[in-house]
């Protein structure tokens, strides 16, 4: 532990490099894919250096052919934005209804939707580190990822976050 | 510049974020911010009632000077001084 933590100011003195992020997003959900967004873009506007690991279904996040489409479970997930008992949940459609319903809230309260994050957050130069394992196992090629991932295992994300002031996984 | 003469700074730039929720009034902030130089006054008007906490919490992390924080209660009002970062 260093006393890194609370400096007087948060900017680094001269020669110092930014404070920096490590984020880990695992998770494919449309609800779950604003939480590393959110957190990515406001620190970058902080002038931190941001690093964000998608991993697993996370890597949806990043798919050319689901990151416009990703949904909202309405199975066995008690506080998705429509209550449902699990019997409706299954129902062809229920997914597509709490999907809507969250994007309805989302744009009432002017959110941007996860492509304009994702287009925010890489213009103040967050990187993403694809899941090389993740890509493997799921046979996705780095044609079917957006532009300008970093395809890095997890020693490569490790080295990365060592160095990080803050990590977190979502 | 001290925080007791704020009030009679006059911003070189005024950003209205009412109707913003976090990420977005920070977000616009930063961006103001980057189009301003050293000593330059940025006026930030916020409704989330979380900028209380988050526009403080922006300047002291990017090292700028929070010159005045004006809460009227649906509406809050800030200062900033941009720092010598970016």
């Amino acid at each position: 532990m260093t006393t890194a933590a609370t400096p007087e100011v948060g900017t680094p003195e001269a020669g110092e490099r930014p404070r920096r992020l490590a984020l880990v997003a695992s998770k494919g959900t449309l609800d779950q894919a604003y939480p590393p967004l959110i957190l990515a873009l406001t620190a970058a506007s902080l002038g931190w250096q941001v690093g964000i690991y998608f991993t697993f279904y996370g890597l949806d996040i990043l798919h050319k052919d689901r990151f416009e489409s990703l949904k909202v479970a309405s199975l066995a997930n008690p506080a998705g934005p429509i209550q449902m008992p699990n019997i409706v949940g299954a129902i062809p459609g229920a997914t597509a209804m709490a999907t809507k319903t969250m994007k309805k809230w989302m744009d009432a309260a002017g959110m941007p939707t996860i492509p304009e994050f994702i287009d925010m957050t890489r213009d103040l130069d967050v990187t993403f580190f694809a899941c090389a394992t993740t890509m493997g196992v799921m046979n996705v090629s780095e044609d079917d990822l957006i532009e300008g991932c970093d395809i890095a295992g997890a020693a490569a994300f490790l080295d990365y976050a060592a160095s990080a002031d803050v990590q977190l996984f979502i | 510049m001290t925080k007791d003469n704020a009030s009679r700074i006059e911003p070189t730039e005024t950003l209205d974020t009412s109707g913003m929720l976090c990420p977005l009034p920070v977000y616009k902030a930063g961006l103001a911010l980057k189009g301003l130089k050293q000593g330059d006054v940025l006026r930030i008007i916020c409704t989330d009632p979380g900028s209380l906490a988050d526009i403080p919490a922006f300047a002291h992390q990017r090292g700028d000077v929070l010159l005045k924080v004006d809460d009227q209660g649906t509406t809050q009002t800030f200062l900033i001084e941009k720092g010598s970062g970016s």
